[in-house]
């Protein structure tokens, strides 16, 4: 066990854990952030999506000690009233159905129009491939995104 | 409007009282009252009563007249907790911006069939739901009428504000709620006409829609409790083995590791429930303080495992009897193949007849013989298998994700012993269901691990545990022969259909009643591989094929395939074929001649191969049409067009996410999806090598309709999900020039087929 400092959400928290302790187990179990999803545990669902320093990263392949003394957004610290354009734009599509795997594909989505304000079809298909969806609801998700990024350019 | 009788007592009246006011409900903190509004985009939020009267167990009304409905059945995304609420919210006349959904816990004394499956909630719920509404509705109207000393009959409501005819006088619904909870419950009440339904019908956002894309918690594994520890499970490597003995003492000491035992979740005199199917009933557990220090632990403990001898005698039955030689009773997925291929081919037990099929196909001038297969399935829901539990001397608690807590319970009081009022079992969202969690292991193993600590616990199953566990959609097995004449008409039909270890035959059901020699089949094959309900169970293979094979036969017929189906229904419609048909054939066609005339069917431009399907089952009718093309082996869908006829649509946009996610299912299990096995063992325990359909190979555009017709609502988790297969098969033919009889497609898909061109 080791004290790690990490800054999420904009808030800096001291964590004792395994070095190796993946972040999503850290977020769930030590600080009560379970807007984070376990899926696959080997970083081929995309539930467990966050941003490390504004880039979207699989937490459960992200060890305390690498992600500690970076910054760390996850779905809870989005926005301040859950009014992100892509959450809004998720809720205007109701893109949920059981809604598990929702925060990560968010999460990737944000990532993805920061980088691409308007990304094409194919763009986001390439840019959405590692966030599997059980339920299905991939054409809401791109009509979602698609609709974000035009408020967002708005 | 109709009558109905209330069956409402005064004894569930009573009793919801202590449930609702008990504050145990999951998921309940303010945000429930924070929503986005019908834009979806402003947040709307509504200020909580100082108190709350109970009218009925499905309701209660703060004194600001803020309702709350209580959602009675489990949701694993097939959005009751949205629809079911809405239909009491239609009878008791209230403005669903004044509505606050909650999840009933399990009180079989209120509510009945606590259930998801089947695609029952809404075709099931639609009578009761409406009764307590209207219902509380009338209550409402009584204790407004004493207090205007008006009658009733001169009193009508609108969105929760009750009006006295004949005078100016208004009351709102808050200010009788306290009264209108005192009135008797009346015998009978009033339902409205459809045409007045102001709710029903038109759409309404996901209740939990805030909370899902905020990340709040709201499933069984973001479930956090004081003292709580984690449990996980070892299980078996393969099926066909079991727990023989383990060295726990080194991984005892591992750091946050708190104890290491073994457990026995069905003994073997335990009176099991239908729902109690398990994989494996001997485990190792292991328990600690966090996840990740547990399934480190899981990693690193010694167990060995034995061959199970009764599961042994059984394999030697089976394989022997089919001259294989393996008798270990570690089952292999191509035995499974040459079994099935050789049960297949052999005569079975004959469920339907019709005319003489035997000796029309003696005297066909064409006998037409395609056989389909697929394969295991896993369930893979999102969420991992898991459950809260905390089991003290004299009372169970019990919170996660079940579809079948009615069921659960009776588990729970046969393997612990206690009465069924001592066991409290709570909701949780689900992160899918699939029918994966209509199978309560994982329940009553938290459970036993609780009252073997003494402590509250969460079980949590990781992925590899969820995929390797079993329970998995059966392997099937089909074949369909057609008959024809010399004029190229068909003159019998023959199915012939089987698997491991059940049949997907449904011998009533199209084309049956259409043909006038018809003969249906069914066999089975025994397996040591757990297996349960998945998605539209049988029909999730049997549509499929079915589809396939009459599109072939409608080519070699010389017809277009959707007038070839057409004109089958129209015979079953005027001239039926026996008595037990089990669907409509109006209702039938009507699915299949919206979809061509809203897909443009018969105008399609060259470049895009285009497939058509239809079914019924679970109450409802789908027809399909697939446009696509293959890009090198690529498969790309351009287009789905789905025309659906459920009856009433309660919340239509809702509806139509169903509809698009089990299209976008079922085209990803037939296309990508696969279990095997080798020596018992399943041949993929995570993603990366199990396939699901992920964006860039999900349709890029999905178009649903809905019949309009009144009827009452049937439901749509499941009828979406089969047909699609069919269209899928029927598509890719179109595009490559080959036929696809083995699910997963991509496999053939893969090993070289040239593209049409």
């Amino acid at each position: 066990m080791a004290e790690f400092n990490i800054t999420i959400n904009g808030k800096e928290q001291t964590v004792d854990a395994d070095p190796q302790t993946p972040l999503l187990w850290v977020l769930r179990d030590h600080l009560n952030l379970v807007g984070t999803k376990y899926g696959c545990g080997i970083a081929q669902c995309g539930a467990c999506t966050v941003h490390f320093n504004g880039t979207a990263v699989r937490s459960c392949q992200l060890p305390i000690s690498t992600a500690a003394n970076n910054e760390i957004v996850t779905i809870e610290g989005l926005s301040e009233k859950g009014d992100h354009p892509v959450q809004k734009a998720w809720l205007e599509h109701d893109v949920p159905q059981c809604g598990y795997c929702q925060a990560g594909q968010i999460m990737t989505a944000t990532a993805l129009l920061k980088k691409n304000p308007n990304p094409s079809d194919k763009e986001i298909e390439n840019a959405m491939y590692g966030n599997i969806c059980r339920c299905g609801t991939y054409t809401r998700i791109k009509a979602a995104i698609k609709t974000a990024a035009k408020s967002e350019q708005s | 409007m109709s009558k109905v009788k209330t069956g409402i007592g005064r004894r569930s009246f009573i009793k919801s009282v202590s449930f609702a006011g008990g504050g145990l409900l999951i998921g309940f903190n303010w945000l429930a009252c924070k929503r986005p509004n019908e834009d979806g985009v402003e947040e709307m939020v509504l200020e909580m009563p100082e108190e709350w009267f109970e009218i009925n167990g499905y309701l209660k009304i703060g004194d600001n007249g803020v309702v709350t409905i209580y959602s009675p059945n489990p949701e694993i995304g097939q959005n009751v907790k949205t629809s079911m609420p809405m239909i009491v919210a239609e009878e008791l006349d209230v403005d669903w911006d004044m509505v606050v959904v909650e999840q009933a816990p399990l009180n079989t004394d209120i509510f009945t069939r606590q259930l998801a499956g089947g695609s029952q909630s809404i075709r099931q719920g639609w009578e009761s739901l409406r009764t307590a509404g209207a219902t509380a509705r009338q209550m409402l109207l009584i204790a407004a009428a004493n207090q205007l000393e008006a009658d009733v009959a001169d009193l009508t409501v609108d969105k929760g504000v009750i009006s006295h005819k004949g005078s100016d006088r208004k009351l709102e619904y808050g200010e009788v709620a306290k009264a209108a909870s005192q009135v008797a419950v009346p015998e009978e009440v009033e339902l409205k006409d459809n045409n007045d339904f102001k709710i029903i019908g038109t759409s309404r956002k996901n209740v939990d829609g805030k909370k899902i894309v905020t990340g709040q918690p709201l499933y069984g594994l973001d479930v956090y409790k004081d003292g709580m520890l984690i449990a996980m499970v070892v299980q078996p490597p393969a099926f066909g083995m079991q727990f023989k003995s383990m060295n726990a003492d080194e991984v005892k000491s591992m750091p946050g590791i708190v104890d290491v035992f073994t457990i026995d979740t069905y003994p073997e005199d335990m009176e099991k429930e239908w729902s109690d199917t398990a994989a494996f009933s001997k485990l190792a557990v292991v328990v600690g303080e966090t996840t990740w220090q547990v399934m480190q632990a899981k990693k690193a403990l010694n167990v060995e495992w034995e061959l199970n001898p009764d599961l042994v005698k059984k394999m030697q039955i089976l394989e022997k009897s089919a001259g294989m030689d393996g008798t270990s009773g570690l089952e292999n997925t191509n035995i499974h193949a040459t079994l099935m291929a050789e049960t297949g081919a052999r005569n079975s037990e004959v469920v339907r007849r019709d005319g003489d099929p035997e000796a029309e196909f003696k005297k066909a001038s064409r006998i037409i013989e395609r056989t389909y297969t697929c394969p295991f399935l896993a369930h893979n829901c999102l969420e991992p298998m898991n459950f809260f539990a905390n089991v003290t001397e004299d009372k169970a608690e019990l919170l996660g994700p079940i579809q079948t807590p009615e069921y659960a319970e009776k588990s729970v009081n046969k393997r612990l012993g206690f009465e069924l009022e001592d066991i409290d079992i709570q909701m949780t969202r689900m992160g899918g269901g699939f029918g994966r969690r209509l199978y309560g292991h994982f329940l009553v193993e938290a459970a036993v691990i609780s009252q073997k600590m003494g402590k509250p616990i969460k079980l949590v199953y990781s992925r590899e545990d969820d995929m390797t566990n079993g329970v998995y959609r059966p392997a099937y097995h089909v074949t369909y022969r057609a008959a024809l004449d010399e004029n190229n008409n068909l003159t019998a039909f023959h199915v012939n259909a089987g698997g491991i270890p059940e049949s997907p035959l449904f011998a009533n059901r199209f084309p049956a009643g259409a043909v006038d020699n018809y003969l249906a089949e069914s066999w089975s094959i025994d397996t040591n591989i757990s297996v349960g309900a998945f998605r539209a169970p049988r029909s999730n293979f049997i549509a499929g094929a079915e589809q396939s094979f009459l599109d072939e036969l409608a080519e070699e017929m010389g017809k277009d395939p959707i007038q070839f189906r057409l004109d089958m229904l129209k015979r079953a419609e005027n001239d039926p074929v026996g008595e037990k048909n089990d669907y409509d054939p109006a209702r039938y066609a009507g699915v299949l001649e919206m979809v061509r005339e809203k897909s443009n069917w018969g105008k399609e431009t060259s470049n895009v191969a285009r497939g058509v399907s239809a079914y019924y089952c679970h109450n409802s009718y789908v027809a399909q049409i697939l446009d696509m093309s293959v890009n090198g082996d690529q498969p790309v869908i351009h287009k789905v067009t789905c025309a659906v006829d459920c009856g009433i649509v309660v919340n239509p946009d809702a509806a139509k996410n169903m509809v698009e996610g089990g299209t976008v299912d079922g085209i990803g299990h037939a296309m990508y999806s696969q279990m095997t096995f080798k020596e018992g063992e399943p041949q993929h325990n995570n993603f990366d090598s199990y396939r699901l359909i992920r964006h860039p190979e999900a349709p890029k555009e999905i178009d649903v309709y809905f019949i309009e017709n009144g009827i009452d609502p049937t439901g749509l988790g499941e009828p979406p999900f089969p047909p699609i297969m069919g269209a899928l098969a029927n598509a890719l033919y179109k595009a490559t020039g080959k036929r696809f009889y083995n699910q997963p497609f991509i496999n053939e898909l893969k090993s070289g087929v040239k593209v049409k061109g």
